[in-house]
């Protein structure tokens, strides 16, 4: 099972790189050939590896919500945090700080995740995670009273996604 | 018509990077200035990319149906998913690493970080 899956993904991700190379739907019989010998090397050598956490990565739920969410929420959310940034760029109004959130994510996963999410978005990026799962976060603009927010506060609905995706 | 898109594409990408190019010399501190380098050039990049796409994609079905112009758009493609798994993992090395060092946030109104590190 390792292997297959391993396998699987070698190839197609092999495949995606060289589309366009010939004539055979879109390879060359040499692409072709070398994709399966080397997506066979990879698929045996990472055996043991791919095992451990097949059913949760490779869960067809978590790939489509995923592809969702990039597309749709947090393309948007990027969008208003580069325009956000813009505007300090431009204007120089910044109040900066270090602030905690208690997202309560028990996964490295969906911690991952929401940690790239928040770096890439609305003028904030991750600094550090400790154990409890606390994220600590620099915030380019503080709102007045808001120096202890809730993850709502900072990053809206990003909490929420990375929970329905990753845990 | 596909150059004015195209054209769109590029001008507003090109608007965000050198929007972070401005941020990068004008924000005060190493934390303020990864905000400006992270999010703008991501941004600028995916549309720069966008129009790569674009300009592939009209090439191969209204130019010539040569397999290269596929390989040119999802190449293009693959840059911005590395672009987007990286980039946030460079950043938030780049602020621990100096906040770890003891560089403070300039004019911060808070810092959760102090003494924990």
């Amino acid at each position: 099972m390792g292997f297959a899956t391993s396998f699987i993904w070698s190839l197609i991700v092999y495949l995606i790189l060289t589309a366009g190379s010939g004539n055979i739907i879109a390879w060359s019989p040499a692409e072709l050939i070398a994709g399966v010998v080397i997506a066979a090397i990879i698929g045996y050598a990472t055996r043991n590896i791919m095992s451990e956490k097949l059913e949760y990565f490779f869960n067809p739920k978590r790939w489509i919500l995923f592809i969702i969410y990039a597309i749709g929420p947090f393309f948007f959310a990027m969008a208003k945090a580069n325009l956000d940034v813009a505007y300090r760029v431009i204007t120089g109004k910044i109040r900066p700080g270090i602030v905690k959130i208690s997202p309560g994510l028990t996964r490295d996963e969906s911690k991952t995740l929401l940690a790239n999410s928040i770096t890439l978005t609305p003028g904030t990026f991750t600094l550090e995670i400790d154990d409890e799962g606390n994220f600590y976060v620099h915030w380019i603009n503080v709102p007045e009273g808001k120096e202890k927010p809730t993850p709502e506060d900072l990053c809206g609905y990003l909490p929420k996604w990375a929970r329905r995706i990753g845990e | 018509m596909i150059e004015w898109i195209i054209g769109i594409f590029l001008a507003i990408g090109v608007a965000f990077n050198f929007l972070a190019s401005i941020g990068l010399l004008r924000f005060p501190d190493v934390y303020t200035r990864i905000h400006a380098a992270t999010k703008c050039t991501t941004f600028g990049t995916i549309f720069i990319v966008l129009a790569t796409v674009t300009y592939s994609i009209y090439s191969y079905y209204w130019v010539a149906k040569d397999p290269a112009w596929i390989t040119i758009g999802i190449h293009s493609a693959l840059v911005v998913i590395f672009l987007i798994l990286t980039n946030p993992v460079g950043a938030h090395a780049i602020g621990r690493a100096a906040r770890k060092s003891g560089i403070r946030p300039h004019g911060a109104v808070i810092d959760e970080l102090e003494g924990r590190l």
